[in-house]
């Protein structure tokens, strides 16, 4: 006799206890570390490294060469690189979040493609465009070797800013939004008079930094 | 009758069947979600926990209020430029009562395995 209809269930297979469990502790981690990342956005540390950043601009400008200039800024990367990882650290740690997992891990991947593409043009400036001896005069760089200098803090605004806009999407909404600003800032450097460099990093880097910083203390805890 | 009974009752106990003696307060996922966060990232403002979780108002306040009365959960209303701020926090107790249910979970994985 053909069955016109799947023959009637007498009941539900049961889920299996320990497959049930398993998709309890993915949940609780997948959650813990989802909100490890949102609260893990370092608000001191981004005071801290905006606060290094305007010292560095200061430093960078009393610079007598090309090179000794770069050099600081390279050193100022390093150092807020270290705070903002030791910061995050200490604010995961002290709640127990997360951070080289799930949304942190996202975080990171999301911030380092740009940065990789800043350091890039970077090299390629020292390598083929500049004379590292040549004398680092901010406000009469020569126009020769000036085209190239004069972008870079325009570049390593934009590609830091889009960075952040892109890693901000797996984090609170002031991230994304300093990101922006940070690309903001960097287009307007980009069309700035020459020897304006220094004060525009001082600006994003230092200014942005601890303005959101600040923010996310108050909004989303140190 | 007797068929969607059983369903039913599979259904609501959910993964529970099985799995005796786990607490029911924090069993449900929705409170499973906010014991998880706030164990998680600490002290945390209702609109924080609504957006990790992805819950409505509503759903964020009941499930919020039924781990208040159970203990787990501390309250805290101020605020902030004249704007009312309600922070969570997990109490010792909650945080006891997920480790034990950390346990459960393991002590069924392991009970499993041949």
């Amino acid at each position: 006799m053909p069955q016109d209809r799947p023959p009637l269930r007498r009941s539900q297979p049961a889920a299996r206890p320990e497959a049930a469990a398993h998709a309890h502790l993915r949940f609780i981690r997948e959650t813990m570390a989802r909100t490890g990342t949102f609260t893990a956005v370092p608000g001191w540390g981004g005071v801290a490294m905006g606060g290094t950043a305007v010292a560095a601009a200061w430093i960078a400008h009393q610079q007598p060469t090309v090179s000794a200039w770069l050099a600081v800024w390279a050193a100022e990367a390093l150092i807020g690189f270290l705070i903002g990882l030791w910061a995050t650290l200490l604010k995961a740690r002290r709640s127990s979040a997360p951070v080289l997992s799930g949304q942190g891990r996202k975080f990171f991947l999301g911030l380092l493609p740009a940065v990789l593409v800043g350091v890039a043009l970077t090299l390629a400036v020292y390598g083929f465009e500049l004379d590292p001896t040549s004398k680092y005069d901010p406000r009469s760089i020569p126009v020769v070797s000036s085209l190239s200098l004069h972008l870079l803090p325009g570049i390593w605004l934009l590609c830091y800013g889009a960075g952040v806009a892109a890693a901000g999407t797996f984090s609170v909404r002031l991230v994304p939004m300093m990101g922006t600003a940070f690309m903001l800032i960097g287009a307007i450097a980009l069309l700035a008079p020459s020897g304006w460099g220094d004060a525009f990093l001082a600006l994003g880097f230092g200014g942005i930094h601890v303005v959101f910083g600040a923010l996310i203390v108050r909004k989303h805890g140190g | 009758m007797a068929i969607r009974r059983t369903t039913r009752s599979t259904a609501a106990s959910g993964v529970a069947s099985g799995v005796p003696d786990l607490d029911p307060v924090i069993h449900q996922r929705v409170r499973l979600g906010i014991v998880s966060a706030l164990a998680a990232g600490g002290a945390t403002s209702f609109t924080d926990l609504k957006a990790v979780l992805e819950l409505t108002d509503g759903n964020l306040s009941v499930h919020a209020r039924k781990l208040e009365e159970a203990g787990y959960l501390r309250v805290t209303k101020s605020f902030v430029d004249r704007m009312p701020h309600t922070e969570f926090d997990l109490t010792d107790a909650g945080r006891a009562a997920l480790a034990s249910y950390l346990d459960q979970m393991e002590a069924v994985i392991q009970a499993a395995r041949p």
